[in-house]
């Protein structure tokens, strides 16, 4: 059987609440940015989330692979001192 | 008709066109074209039956012996007072969405022309009602103009619904007693003011969509007389069933 994809577009959707920075929600399928726009207002927004949202085509984002995993990532794991956890920290500094 | 009876039939043509319109909208549940627009019609029509149910409470509080619930669910078609373009199935996604644009910018200038009224519950409900239609009208016409300029067949189906839809605007802007006697005591207003601006906009859209508003024949006026198409019959009895064979059911 043949496997046809008819979905629309696929866009990823960030979302700001108060004044936290934009977060990841999830995506939608949409024709255009008006209606990728409603359509992420309809399906992340309903019970009050968000006051600002974006929306960018999913094929618009550079990614990294599994593949790539060990030669991005594993380089970082011995790198102790890349830690801010040998100074002292100095007395009433706070929610560092 | 003092003036009290003429607010109380004036906010029950309010919750009737809301109610009627959300539960039309709310039979597209699991069964929209696709996940985000089914979404998106059940929104509009809890915006629609939140809308609704306000306006009960005032038009239960102006009665002083009938509930909300019994308002909606306990009267009859004949004392129904919404307008027959609610009221008119879904039809197709196209004839939906049609509907929904006819009937949200006529509400859209029908509560900002509410903001200058005299009652001052009406202008709140016309506050809050405001925004949600503004929204309303923004979605159903951008998809108006969507199919309109689409392929072959969704500029056909556009068409046909408002071919089809087109006899029942006439009806949005009858006016009876109870206007009559709003207009004079300053709570209501005449629609003929906002019919030239209900008007133009809906050409804008149209225009924009390619699609041509169809010679008016066969209107068909009556919706807040009480006099409805065939369709209301059949939404009261599905939509009333349970209100009526388990009187004073609740959650």
């Amino acid at each position: 059987m043949e496997n046809k994809n008819d979905q629309l577009p696929l866009w990823e959707v960030f979302i700001q609440k108060g004044g936290s920075p934009f977060k990841h929600e999830g995506s939608i399928h949409a024709s255009d940015k008006n209606m990728a726009l409603q359509n992420a207002r309809d399906i992340y927004t309903r019970r009050g989330e968000g006051r600002l949202i974006w929306v960018v085509p999913s094929s618009s984002i550079a990614a990294t692979t599994v593949e790539e995993e060990a030669e991005f990532f594993d380089p970082a794991d011995d790198k102790i001192y890349r830690h801010p956890t040998f100074y002292k920290m100095p007395e009433g500094a706070k929610n560092i | 008709m003092t003036t009290k009876e003429a607010l109380y039939n004036y906010v029950l043509r309010l919750a009737d066109d809301n109610l009627i319109l959300a539960q039309r909208l709310a039979e597209w549940c699991s069964c929209g074209p696709i996940l985000e627009e089914d979404l998106a019609m059940t929104n509009i029509s809890l915006d629609l039956l939140g809308q609704a149910e306000d306006f009960y409470e005032y038009a239960s509080e102006l009665n002083g012996e009938k509930n909300v619930d019994e308002l909606a669910f306990l009267r009859s078609e004949r004392e129904y007072f919404n307008h027959l373009l609610v009221e008119q199935p879904n039809g197709d996604f196209a004839c939906s969405m049609v509907r929904q644009m006819l009937y949200a910018t006529y509400a859209k200038h029908l509560y900002e022309a509410l903001l200058k009224s005299r009652d001052e519950k009406l202008v709140a409900l016309a506050t809050k009602g405001l925004k949600e239609v503004k929204y309303h009208f923004r979605h159903s016409s951008e998809w108006v103009i969507r199919l309109g300029k689409g392929t072959a067949e969704s500029n056909l189906r556009a068409q046909n619904a408002v071919n089809e839809l087109w006899r029942y605007t006439d009806d949005l802007f009858e006016m009876n007693a109870t206007d009559k006697v709003l207009i004079t005591q300053s709570i209501g207003f005449s629609l003929k003011d906002i019919y030239p601006l209900w008007k133009a906009e809906i050409l804008h859209v149209i225009d924009a969509a390619d699609l041509a508003i169809p010679e008016l024949g066969n209107v068909i006026t009556g919706g807040i007389n009480g006099m409805h198409t065939e369709y209301l019959g059949h939404i009261l009895a599905e939509m009333q069933f349970l209100q009526r064979a388990h009187s004073g059911a609740k959650w």
